[in-house]
């Protein structure tokens, strides 16, 4: 195979990618404006030797795919908002016992059910904070149909390398539109396996991390015979709940994981930053207005660049920070009431630029030119 | 080619969708340009409204909604009362027979009024192809892609068997436009 030329849908590129990157179970329930990974999967799994199921909800999707991690396959659920939030107590199961697993939210207009066709960005806090506890989370956010594809095999890879779940926060405008991609040829992408145990079952133990704080999975089956708890666990996989010692150096050592890994999992890219007066931060389908907007700006010799987020969380705060000094305002457009500017705003709380929220929650994209007003407004 | 922004617009079953993703592959995958497509529907898979949106650009394209087309096609006259004034002026609006355009409009827009449903009738006997008549009347108007990458897009696209049917209703689509042009 080699590079190729393809006119792709959004959550086709997923599939796609998905496929590419090993996963091998797909267990979900339809809903807009997800549906077609639900339906590109539940063709292209059985061609790989892969399994398709469609559940009788959210909750039992999340389970399902919790399940099939363990037992040694990679897992991927596909969703919206509303069965983002089922999903949200499995979630943290996973996030607690390391279970390896991807969750695709293609975000659409809420609250509840609310514009299930319209594009939204309402779920970035939820995303974060959407399970209980203090979880760690990576959280990716696609802005073309590129990197939707990109993003996908990144997410998988994360999640097996740091045994944990990883989630792709898509939108229903990047979901659904269609665009030209030149795809690499896939030996040129690098696809990442889980740590296995290198000692016998007999001193197997099953959450003791290596020096990279990830411990070595065996999956059920194997005569690795162990125990997985949602309760606070030790090293033999056994309940400490009242061990305050084991709590502390496991919610530390859960969150290292990726604190110690920031410089690979924090993608960000800065576009025409390099004199510019005013920045915009975005991510999402509305990193593409204001790629327009800064274009349009800078043809009118307004100095204006783009901070696009390729992940939300861990937040990106190291990059904002750069520039907080340097230029006058940040301007933070998203199709939500206001929910990562004041990410923003703690990045930069010492520092000189202003920080400008720009919202839209109508289930209309921001326009550029909603952007290259308020970068005016600035000026 | 600077962005050109092409809506198609009529009811489900018209083949408005798959038109546009052919028109979209023909120039992202045949002309090696840049291409998008969007596409949006009421609830019923035929009867009710459907819309395909192209754009097509050298350069990279960012933002993808169209707001005022450069080239608008209305298959029904609700289409035509709902996008034709949004057509940019000195925009191109195609329209089948039959659906009424206001003078405010027409002074604004090169109109083609053409046949498009009839001849789709005539060349299948049935309204299976109107999306074929129409790319190929779009495409020989506005050559926003080549005819060849067209057919070439066309063909990767349909069922097998249909081939002669829809390379048909294409040509006769570009015959409808050179006539008038």
């Amino acid at each position: 195979m080699k590079r190729q030329v393809k006119l792709l849908q959004g959550n086709e590129a997923c599939a796609m990618a998905a496929v590419a990157a090993g996963v091998r179970f797909f267990a979900g329930y339809p809903i807009t404006p997800a549906t077609e990974i639900a339906e590109i999967l539940a063709q292209e799994l059985p061609k790989v030797g892969g399994t398709f199921i469609q559940m009788e909800d959210e909750i039992a999707s999340m389970a399902a795919v919790i399940g099939a991690s363990i037992g040694g396959v990679k897992g991927l659920t596909a969703t919206s908002g509303p069965g983002f939030t089922l999903k949200q107590e499995n979630l943290g199961y996973a996030a607690m016992v390391q279970v390896p697993c991807v969750i695709v939210n293609v975000q659409r207009g809420g609250p509840s059910t609310g514009m299930p066709t319209l594009p939204a960005q309402m779920d970035v806090m939820q995303a974060r904070w959407g399970t209980h506890g203090d979880h760690p989370i990576i959280v990716l956010c696609p802005s073309t149909v590129y990197e939707y594809y990109m993003l996908t095999i990144k997410a998988v890879n994360f999640s097996e390398m740091l045994r944990m779940p990883v989630i792709i926060l898509s939108d229903a405008v990047v979901g659904h539109l269609r665009e030209k991609v030149v795809l690499p040829d896939i030996s040129e992408i690098e696809i990442v396996e889980r740590k296995k145990a290198t000692v016998p079952p007999e001193e197997f133990l099953p959450f003791k991390p290596d020096a990279d704080d990830v411990p070595p999975f065996v999956s059920y089956g194997k005569g690795y015979r162990y125990h997985m708890t949602s309760n606070n666990y030790d090293e033999g996989g056994y309940p400490a709940t009242n061990n305050h010692q084991v709590a502390d150096k496991l919610l530390r050592r859960l969150h290292n994981k990726i604190e110690k890994r920031r410089g690979e999992i924090v993608m960000t890219e800065e576009i025409m930053m390099d004199d510019a007066e005013v920045a915009i931060f975005a991510y999402g389908c509305t990193a593409r207005s204001a790629y327009s907007a800064v274009e349009t700006a800078r043809a009118q010799g307004l100095k204006v660049g783009l901070i696009k987020a390729l992940t939300l969380w861990p937040f990106p705060r190291e990059v904002v920070e750069k520039y907080g000094d340097k230029v006058q305002a940040v301007i933070v457009p998203e199709m939500n009431m206001g929910q990562l500017v004041g990410e923003v705003e703690r990045a930069l709380k010492d520092k000189k630029a202003g920080v400008r929220p720009l919202n839209r929650f109508d289930g209309k994209m921001i326009t550029p030119e909603q952007i290259v007003s308020a970068v005016k407004e600035v000026k | 080619m600077e962005r050109c922004e092409i809506v198609l617009s009529g009811f489900g079953g018209q083949g408005i969708v798959l038109g546009g993703i052919i028109l979209a592959e023909a120039a992202a995958i045949y002309d090696d340009i840049n291409a998008t497509h969007n596409q949006s529907y009421g609830p019923e898979a035929r009867g009710g409204a459907s819309k395909s949106e192209v754009i097509i650009s050298k350069e990279v394209i960012h933002f993808p909604e169209i707001e005022y087309p450069d080239v608008l096609v209305a298959l029904t006259q609700e289409a035509a009362n709902k996008f034709a004034p949004t057509v940019k002026e000195q925009g191109v609006l195609i329209v089948d027979s039959g659906v009424k355009i206001n003078d405010q409009i027409k002074d604004k827009v090169k109109l083609y009024s053409l046949p498009i449903t009839e001849m789709a009738v005539k060349v299948a006997g049935s309204e299976i192809v109107t999306n074929m008549v129409t790319l190929g009347a779009l495409v020989a108007i506005t050559k926003v892609v080549s005819r060849e990458a067209l057919e070439k897009a066309m063909f990767s696209r349909i069922p097998k068997g249909t081939e002669e049917v829809n390379m048909k209703a294409l040509a006769q689509g570009f015959a409808l436009a050179e006539y008038l042009v």
